[in-house]
C-alpha cells in the first residue's frame, strides 16, 4: 500500500493562456495536517478543484491510496474519502443542520435512494449526524434552518458535512474565512481535534493559524508549487519571505 | 441528560411526518361534493385528476428543483395508451391504469436521461422540446392517435364489473378522487423519507450534494420516472372518464396550465398543486360563465394578485397566517 494518503503527479492545468497549475506534484503521508498558502490568485483553490474532480486537468493524475482517481466523478471521488468544504458556504439554507447532516450520513451508508421508509425510521442515522453535531456544539441549533444559523455556526456545518462522509483526506478551503479572530481559533481547535486518521489539507491566509495547527507547510505561488517544509523551513526560507515581501510583509514570521 | 438529547432529534423529526388536522379536514371535505355539488361531480373528476397532475410536478419542481414546461408529455402518454387499449376492445379501467402507468414511465424513464445532465433554463428549453415533439409525432400518427380529430370509440368499463361511469360522475370522481389519494399517500411517504430528503437536498444545492458524495443524476432519473408514472395515471384517468382523448392532452396548454396552478397554490408543500387545481378550475368555470369570451382576462387578473399578495402561492400565504396568528396567542 503507498505510504500517501493523497498524492498528485504532474497536475496542469490552464484556462486560455492563464495557467492555474503548472507542473503540481503533491505527496501527503496519512494523518499529516498541511497547510497550503500562497498570495492570492496563487491557485490554491483550483488546487482543490483539481483534486475533487469539480475541474478536470489538462495534463497530470490524482491518487487516493493507491488508487488512481483522475476520471472519476467528484461524488465518486467523495465516496472513497477524498472530501472538500468550501471558501463560501456551500449549504443546504432551507434544511435544518440535522437534516443536513442526517442527508450526509444517508448517502455514505448509500440508504438516499429509499423513498418507501419513513426517515425516522433510520434511527442510527440520525444519531450518528446528531452526535456529529454535538462534537462541533452545535446540538443546541441543530432544528434551525441553515441559513438562520449565525455565520461561524454556518462554518461548522461546512465541516459537520464533511465529516458526515467519513473522509479519509479533508480539503479544507479557507475554514475560518469571514469567522472573527476569536471564533476562527475555536473552530480550528476544532480542527485539531479531529482524528488522526483523517489526513487534512488546508488552505488559510492567517498566518498565526498555520503555524500553530500544521506540520506542514505547502507555498503555492503562480501555480507552481515554490516549497514545501515545516513550518520553521517556510518561515526561514528566502522564496518565501520573497514572495510576501511588500505585499504582506507582517504576516510572515521571522 | 444524554437520553432527553438522543431522544430530541427523533421527536422533533417524527412531528413533522405527522398528520396535522388540516390535512384530514381537507381530505373529508373533499367528500363534500357528493352531498353538496352532486352537479358539479364531472367537474369534480377533472379537479382531481388535474389536481394529481399538479401532484406528479410538484415532486420535481417543488422538491427537486426540476423545471418543466412540458410534463403534459407524460399525461399524454398515458392518455393514449389507456384510450388505444380501450379502442382496441380492452376498456377494463385498473388494468388500463397500470398500462399507462408502465408506458409513461418507460418513457419518462428514458428521457429522464437527458433530463439528469442539465438545470434551470436549459430544462425549460429541453422540457419543451420534448413536449412539442410528441405533440407533432401523435399529429402525424393519425392512423394511431387520430391527429386531430382525437381518439374515438372508447369505452370504459365499469370498475371491478360493477360500478358503471355514469352521466352525472358519481362513479367518476369516486374513481378520480380515490386514485388521487391513493398516490397522495405514496407521495407523502415518499417526501418523508430518505430519498425525499436527498431531492430537497438537490434542490438547495445540487453541487453540494455532490460534494458529499450523492449520486444526484441517478436521484433525478428515479424521481422524473416516478413522476412521470404519476402523470401517466392522471392521463389515463382522463382518458377513461371523458372516453375521449384528443392532441390537447399533451399539448403546450396543458403543461403551462398546471405548471401555473401549481405556482398558484404552491410549490413544495404536496397540497400545493391539489388547492391550485381546485381554485384555478373552479375560476375558470366560474370565468367562463359569466363571461364566455373573455374569461381569460380574468384568469389572468387572478394569477397576478396572487403572485403581487401571495408570492408562495395561496398555501404559502396560509402558512405565513398560520403562523402570525400563532405569534399572536
Amino acid at each position: 500500500m503507498s505510504e500517501y494518503a493523497l498524492a498528485a503527479r504532474g497536475l496542469n492545468k490552464s484556462f486560455g493562456s492563464l495557467v492555474v497549475a503548472a507542473d503540481v506534484a503533491l505527496s501527503l503521508p496519512a494523518g499529516v495536517r498541511y497547510a497550503l498558502i500562497g498570495p492570492n490568485g496563487a491557485g490554491k483553490t483550483t488546487l482543490i478543484n483539481l483534486m475533487t474532480g469539480m475541474l478536470q486537468p489538462d495534463a497530470g493524475s490524482i491518487f487516493l491510496g493507491d488508487d488512481d482517481i483522475t476520471a472519476l466523478a467528484p461524488n465518486q471521488r467523495v465516496r472513497r474519502g477524498l472530501v472538500r468544504t468550501f471558501q463560501i458556504n456551500s449549504l443546504f439554507p432551507h434544511l435544518t443542520a440535522l437534516e443536513s447532516v442526517t442527508l450526509a450520513v444517508c448517502e455514505r451508508r448509500r440508504v438516499a435512494e429509499t423513498w418507501w421508509r419513513p426517515l425516522t425510521a433510520y434511527r442510527d442515522e440520525i444519531d450518528e449526524a446528531h452526535g456529529i453535531l454535538s462534537s462541533l456544539t452545535l446540538a443546541p441549533v441543530c432544528h434551525r434552518l441553515t441559513r438562520e444559523l449565525a455565520y461561524g455556526q454556518q462554518r461548522l456545518v461546512e465541516i459537520a458535512l464533511a465529516l458526515a462522509t467519513r473522509p479519509k483526506v479533508l480539503l479544507l478551503d479557507e475554514p475560518a474565512a469571514g469567522v472573527p479572530r476569536e471564533e476562527s481559533r475555536e473552530l480550528f481547535a476544532a480542527i485539531a481535534g479531529l482524528s488522526r486518521d483523517i489526513t487534512v489539507l488546508f488552505i488559510e491566509h492567517d498566518m498565526d493559524l498555520v503555524f500553530r495547527f500544521a506540520s506542514r507547510v505547502i507555498v503555492l505561488v503562480g501555480g507552481r508549487v515554490l516549497v514545501e517544509g515545516t513550518p520553521g523551513e517556510i518561515a526561514a526560507d528566502p522564496r518565501v519571505r520573497a514572495v510576501y515581501l511588500g505585499k504582506a510583509r507582517h504576516e510572515v514570521i521571522s | 441528560m444524554t437520553s432527553a438529547t438522543i431522544a430530541g432529534p427523533h421527536e422533533v423529526l417524527r412531528a413533522q411526518t405527522r398528520w396535522h388536522w388540516s390535512e384530514i379536514a381537507f381530505w373529508l371535505a373533499t367528500l363534500l361534493p357528493f352531498v353538496l355539488t352532486p352537479t358539479y361531480l364531472v367537474l369534480g373528476s377533472q379537479i382531481a385528476i388535474t389536481a394529481l397532475f399538479a401532484l406528479s410536478l410538484d415532486l420535481i419542481l417543488g422538491f427537486s428543483g426540476i423545471v418543466s414546461l412540458g410534463h403534459a408529455a407524460y399525461f399524454g402518454v398515458g392518455a393514449y395508451t389507456a384510450g388505444l387499449l380501450s379502442t382496441w376492445g380492452w376498456g377494463e379501467p385498473l388494468t388500463g391504469l397500470a398500462a399507462a402507468a408502465l408506458a409513461a414511465g418507460l418513457f419518462g424513464y428514458l428521457t429522464s436521461f437527458i433530463i439528469a445532465r442539465f438545470r434551470h433554463l436549459a430544462l425549460i428549453m429541453i422540457t419543451l422540446g420534448i413536449g412539442l415533439v410528441l405533440q407533432e409525432a401523435a399529429n402525424s400518427a393519425s392512423w394511431l392517435t387520430g391527429g386531430f380529430d382525437g381518439l374515438q370509440g372508447i369505452h370504459t368499463w365499469p370498475i371491478f364489473g360493477a360500478l358503471r361511469f355514469d352521466l352525472y360522475g358519481y362513479t367518476a370522481y369516486g374513481y378520480a378522487l380515490a386514485g388521487l389519494f391513493v398516490i397522495f399517500l405514496v407521495a407523502r411517504r415518499l417526501i418523508h423519507s430518505p430519498f425525499g430528503l436527498a431531492l430537497r437536498g438537490i434542490r438547495e444545492n445540487n453541487q453540494r450534494m455532490a460534494a458529499i458524495g450523492a449520486p444526484t443524476r441517478a436521484h433525478i432519473r428515479t424521481i422524473y420516472t416516478i413522476a412521470a408514472i404519476i402523470a401517466g395515471i392522471a392521463g389515463a384517468m382522463l382518458a377513461q372518464t371523458t372516453e375521449t382523448v384528443s392532441l390537447e392532452a399533451l399539448g403546450f396548454q396543458r403543461s403551462a396550465d398546471v405548471l401555473v396552478m401549481l405556482i398558484l397554490g404552491g410549490t413544495g408543500r404536496l397540497y400545493g398543486g391539489l388547492i391550485g387545481a381546485a381554485v384555478y378550475m373552479v375560476a375558470r368555470d366560474q370565468f367562463s360563465g359569466l363571461n364566455p369570451q373573455y374569461w381569460y382576462f380574468w384568469i389572468g387578473v387572478l394569477l397576478i394578485a396572487v403572485v403581487m399578495l401571495l408570492p408562495n402561492g395561496i398555501l404559502g400565504g396560509l402558512s405565513l397566517l398560520a403562523r402570525r396568528a400563532k405569534a399572536m396567542s
